[in-house]
């Protein structure tokens, strides 16, 4: 089965597949930009096994606080510092320097269950 | 969505428009932080037409708002020029109903109060003023900016030289009166400044010729964290029917110097001075995180009281917040340890007294 680069969930997150087992997970530029400055967030441990769909951080604006959510299942096997010592990197780069946290996947299928690009996009109505 | 007289300049702008109280208004203009520094250090602008102007007239003026104002308007009639005044409005038991600058007019008195109250303050005007002889005005042909910053009256100045000498010398809470236009130097952020209040059909033009001489467009977001800073209280939060003065810092806009003067909620307010057991501070985050409104304060595991609103302090960077507690600052000991429970962590806080920050000078660290 074939599995497109990066993929979305309804809660604004992403996930972007490394290679066969590992992903990155974000948070969206429409995410980032209904919170406005990010002055604040809080990430899952290293080593934490977390199941799609958990609370697993917050991201906090100026604005609000907005819980994280993992898209998928599995292992944490790294954190973004950079995100965490300078949070600013989130709203200038979402989708790429601005990553949360780096996941050994359980189950690569999970990944069907989320959006692709155009239909996380036709959702926000971009 | 209502839209003000400057909305096509929020779209031109960039402005992020979200919905506030009913109005179509910009929360920022791209980043909320760099807006709250331009004030702190230069010149940023703010439309706040969403607030309502209520202009007083009639031989009964005075007499009227000397009784449903906490503040006393008489104390006006000793300054030659038109000065301000900040109080409240308070219901029969000295819960705050509105907070509001009221302005000595040539004509009589302008209330500026907030835009989330118009309702019920518009009903309880003219339900309290069944008894006087007054014209109560609503002034929707009027558009308020706010134009804040160590640089705001200069700038203004330069766009108004014929009024430059009268700008220059208005002390605070002072305003002038120029062709139906209002300046006041008053402001919400904790820098010197003006609020201009001005027709409509001038807005677009004086934004243009503000925008032309660099002054920077400035969101509800901003607006919110430099108040924050300065300690200002905000309505519906800091303070709401429930709160009286002694809970949220009002007390020195309840006058009681003349003891002859009778106004709604005095009564209650001198009663409940032995009782009062409310008292407002401020908190500085020592780790990491953001403080918010709701947020329990907690000293030896007990909870002693609730955040009103709390942010993240630009200027201080670290997360501050205004909150009610069951002790006086004074009665505090300086090896009391304070806590905010944070998603069930327990977060320490250091107690100060408000302001955090006041033209432009961090007070606290």
């Amino acid at each position: 089965m074939q599995h497109s680069n990066i993929k979305f969930s309804e809660s604004h997150e992403w996930v972007k597949l490394e290679n066969d087992n590992t992903a990155l997970v974000g948070i969206s530029h429409h995410a980032q930009e209904l919170l406005g400055d990010i002055v604040y967030i809080e990430l899952p441990r290293i080593e934490q096994n977390i199941v799609a769909n958990d609370t697993v951080g917050v991201v906090e604006s100026v604005k609000a606080a907005s819980d994280l959510y993992s898209p998928v299942s599995g292992e944490v096997i790294a954190i973004n510092d950079s995100a965490i010592n300078d949070p600013s990197i989130i709203n200038n780069h979402p989708e790429d320097k601005g990553w949360l946290f780096k996941i050994k996947l359980d189950d690569i299928t999970e990944l069907d269950n989320l959006l692709t690009t155009n239909e996380y996009k036709k959702s926000i109505g971009e | 969505m209502q839209k003000t007289h400057f909305y096509d300049c929020h779209i031109k702008a960039n402005g992020k428009i979200i919905d506030f109280c009913g109005f179509a208004l910009p929360i920022n203009y791209g980043s909320q932080l760099k807006e709250h520094e331009t004030v702190r250090q230069d010149c940023g602008m703010f439309d706040v037409s969403h607030m309502t102007i209520t202009d007083i007239e009639g031989v009964d003026s005075k007499r009227f708002l000397r009784y449903i104002l906490s503040n006393d308007v008489a104390k006006l009639d000793k300054y030659t020029t038109n000065k301000a005044l900040y109080s409240a409005i308070l219901n029969e038991n000295a819960g705050i109903i509105d907070d509001l600058i009221v302005y000595k007019m040539p004509w009589g008195y302008r209330i500026i109060s907030n835009s989330a109250t118009y309702k019920k303050v518009s009903s309880w005007i003219e339900l309290q003023a069944k008894n006087f002889k007054i014209k109560i005005n609503n002034r929707k042909d009027l558009a308020i900016l706010a134009i804040q910053g160590p640089n705001a009256i200069t700038k203004v100045v330069k766009i108004k030289p014929q009024i430059a000498n009268n700008l220059l010398n208005l002390k605070p809470f002072e305003s002038i009166i120029d062709e139906n236009w209002c300046y006041a130097r008053t402001g919400y952020t904790g820098e010197d400044g003006l609020e201009v209040i001005l027709p409509n059909k001038f807005a677009q033009q004086f934004w243009q010729q503000l925008i032309e001489i660099g002054v920077t467009p400035c969101g509800l977001g901003a607006r919110d964290t430099l108040r924050l800073e300065a300690g200002l209280n905000l309505y519906g939060h800091d303070m709401d029917e429930n709160t009286t003065p002694y809970s949220c810092n009002m007390n020195f806009v309840v006058d009681l110097l003349d003891n002859t003067r009778d106004f709604i909620g005095k009564n209650k307010y001198l009663g409940l001075k032995v009782m009062n057991n409310l008292f407002q501070v401020g908190l500085i985050l020592e780790g990491n995180g953001i403080l918010r409104e709701g947020h329990d304060i907690i000293i030896n595991n007990e909870p002693i009281g609730k955040i009103t609103s709390g942010t993240f302090s630009p200027s201080l960077k670290k997360s501050i917040a205004i909150a009610q507690i069951k002790s006086k600052l004074e009665n505090i000991k300086p090896t009391d340890k304070f806590f905010v429970n944070i998603r069930n962590h327990l977060e320490a806080v250091k107690l100060v007294k408000l302001p955090f920050v006041k033209h432009g000078k961090i007070l606290h660290f």
